[in-house]
């Protein structure tokens, strides 16, 4: 069933199109990746669909679970399942990142119409996920973000994708700035997640990322449109040949 | 000289005030002479005004206007509705002095569970038969409002700590006001004995019925040497009353003192502390918090004298500000030719949730000696649309996410609260403005 169907999509920022008419379509249990160049769009497609405002939606519509998305605020986006993680975690001082986990999750539930969880029963989850992403306990005292390195801020992403369980992942250049063991844990907490019910679109500039998270559909991004899609195999022949045979087909 | 100004409409009723309750005020003989004396400072001076550099930015003439009506002694009826506020305050553990409308309440008071070496008494009592006059001296400390507070003061606490005595509970002051268009004004006092530990918070509160009303509160507050003081103060009073609060801290040597003031309430209001470093070695934090909604208006006005060396302070202050709320922070620290080795810094940072709501800040540092530590920072923003944005994808509403940016912002300046007890008070209340403001 398709999960997620982007449809002619176009975006301006800044009185710019950035987006000229996308069109993709994600079904629940795959895993998508969107590779492309730098300035192709890929970003500003996650941040759309997530519901960050400063985008400007001049045509075409996205449907999540039949839903027209870009209807609903980015707290409704998420209580309904959508999940980005952030390509730059941001720092949220004075907020302890247990408590923020607490106050989302409950969020989330609330506006479910489910029961909130209690303290304790929520700590315990925590700390399971957290020892599964080998994310120390310390790290859940101190403020959101701060003072993490590159690898556990996106670390603590994976761990909120985990705890939220929603329906769509999108991975925001999951693997800039993670060196080859933190690429790993992370990857594997990824496809920890995978599930007949869930799809995972992982945004990347690398093929690298995709030895790890193996996609079912890649999809070449060029000037703002998708030129090409295609299995696993069109990541190692994107490695081999570049980015620049698809700028003329854009 | 303007004569007609001189001679305004306001100070006229304002002497009339002070005549119509003089046989109201405690205190006969030298105590009353110096009520007079007090009095006549005031009417000299007047209302302050924008064109003293202190007041420029809170103008009681253009803003406070008049002076109203010393408030009636509570009755039954004003009692009950004061008993009602103090049951909706967080519940604390220890002591409770209670005052209402100026007059103090001992039905509404605990003092049967007040400590070993802590003694307690009123002023009113203290200046009975004109007795114990220098109470309602100002000695260097100018300023009409205080003076204004010698003049009318109606009662208060004194509260002596014994030298050595480490109380492990809080004793609680809290203000109520139940009347409308009147206006009360007390005066207290705090003596911590030499190397003793005590927490003071004060409270000022509304009960149902109070409107338009004006507090002018005055304490002072000496720490002996060696002795650790938390101090914090809660203004909750209703958004449409005055709020002017003088508090003058003289502190010995190797103290330890935490002052924290969190403003919520009043519409107009100015928390002006005047501490004075007296022996070697003390460190002061001196912290602050507002928010203002509405067209609130909140003065905090903070001068530290370095005058011995060796003293560090710190002051943290913070303001939440929505609508048209206006907020004023000056900060004005002195170090003494003498006072080599201080160490005093300052930073205040106001969050601006509306584009009509005013921060105004003035850091003032007169630094005399040459060996010293100083320094000060201020920052005026909004809300960081990226971390809102990042809250909300997580599943926040705008609500929530502000709410929990506003938490973090004001917890850097809560969180010096040392006692537990009075850090979730101060944490409560900013949790129920938050609440409020839906």
């Amino acid at each position: 069933m398709a999960l997620l169907e982007v449809k002619d999509l176009q975006v301006r920022v800044d009185e710019r199109e950035i987006l000229h008419g996308l069109s993709l379509t994600v079904n629940e249990g795959e895993i998508h990746a969107i590779m492309g160049p730098n300035g192709s769009g890929k970003s500003t497609l996650s941040h759309v669909i997530a519901g960050k405002p400063g985008y400007e939606v001049t045509g075409g519509e996205i449907l999540f679970k039949g839903d027209d998305l870009l209807e609903m605020a980015p707290d409704e986006r998420a209580a309904k399942g959508v999940f980005l993680a952030f390509q730059y975690p941001v720092e949220i001082p004075g907020v302890v990142t247990m408590n923020f986990l607490r106050t989302a999750y409950n969020a989330q539930r609330k506006a479910r119409g489910e029961t909130e969880l209690m303290a304790p029963e929520f700590l315990k989850k925590v700390r399971e996920v957290a020892k599964r992403l080998s994310i120390p306990q310390d790290m859940l005292k101190r403020g959101v973000n701060v003072g993490f390195s590159g690898g556990e801020k996106k670390r603590n992403e994976i761990l909120q994708m985990a705890l939220f369980e929603p329906s769509l992942c999108i991975l925001d250049e999951m693997d800039s700035g993670l060196d080859i063991d933190a690429l790993r844990i992370a990857a594997d907490g990824v496809n920890a997640l995978r599930a007949p019910d869930r799809a995972i679109v992982v945004i990347t500039h690398y093929q690298r990322l995709l030895n790890y998270i193996v996609p079912d559909v890649v999809h070449v991004m060029s000037k703002g449109r998708v030129v090409k899609s295609g299995g696993k195999e069109l990541a190692l022949e994107l490695e081999a040949s570049g980015y620049a045979q698809f700028d003329d087909a854009a | 000289m303007n004569v007609v100004l001189a001679k305004s409409e306001t100070r006229q009723a304002v002497s009339d005030v002070f005549a119509s309750v003089r046989d109201r005020l405690p205190g006969a003989g030298k105590a009353a002479e110096t009520r007079t004396q007090a009095f006549e400072a005031f009417e000299r001076a007047g209302l302050p005004h924008r064109r003293l550099e202190d007041w420029k930015y809170t103008d009681l003439r253009a803003l406070m206007r008049e002076v109203l009506p010393l408030a009636a002694v509570p009755d039954a009826n004003a009692l009950n509705r004061a008993e009602a506020a103090l049951a909706a305050l967080p519940e604390v553990d220890g002591s409770r002095l209670v005052l209402v409308d100026g007059a103090f309440a001992p039905a509404l008071s605990k003092l049967a569970g007040l400590e070993a070496g802590v003694h307690v008494q009123t002023l009113r009592e203290a200046l009975k038969d004109g007795r114990n006059a220098e109470l309602l001296s100002n000695g260097t400390e100018p300023g009409a409002m205080i003076a204004l507070n010698a003049a009318m003061a109606t009662d208060g606490a004194l509260v002596t700590v014994a030298d050595g005595k480490a109380l492990t509970k809080p004793i609680h002051i809290v203000h109520v006001a139940t009347r409308a268009s009147a206006a009360s004004y007390t005066r207290s006092f705090l003596k911590i004995g030499k190397a003793a530990r005590a927490t003071l918070l004060e409270s000022f509160v509304a009960a149902d019925g109070a409107k338009s009303y004006q507090v002018n509160d005055a304490v002072s507050i000496s720490v002996g040497d060696d002795a650790h003081l938390q101090h914090v103060r809660l203004m909750a009073d209703s958004a449409d009353a005055t709020n002017i609060t003088t508090v003058i801290f003289t502190i010995g040597a190797k103290v330890r003192l935490t002052t924290f003031n969190m403003t919520s309430g009043g519409g107009l209001s100015r928390y002006q502390g005047h501490l004075t470093f007296a022996g070697e070695g003390a460190e002061v934090n001196a912290n602050g918090v507002n928010l203002l909604n509405g067209r609130q208006h909140a003065d905090t006005t903070l001068f530290l004298d370095h005058a011995v060396p060796h003293c560090m302070s710190r002051e943290v202050f913070r303001s939440v500000l929505d609508d048209r709320a206006h907020s004023v922070f000056q900060g004005r620290i002195i170090v003494r030719p003498d006072a080599q080795k201080t160490d005093a810094k300052m930073m205040t940072r106001a969050l601006l949730l509306s584009d009509e709501a005013e921060a105004d800040n003035k850091p003032e540092l007169e630094i005399f000696a040459d060996d010293v530590t100083c320094g000060h920072g201020a920052t005026t923003g909004a809300l960081d649309e990226s971390l809102l944005f990042y809250l909300r994808a997580r599943g926040l509403s705008e609500k929530e996410a502000q709410a929990l940016l506003i938490q973090a912002f004001v917890g850097e300046a809560i969180e010096t609260i040392a006692s537990d007890d009075l850090r979730e008070v101060a944490i409560a209340t900013a949790q129920r403005w938050l609440e409020v403001r839906g």
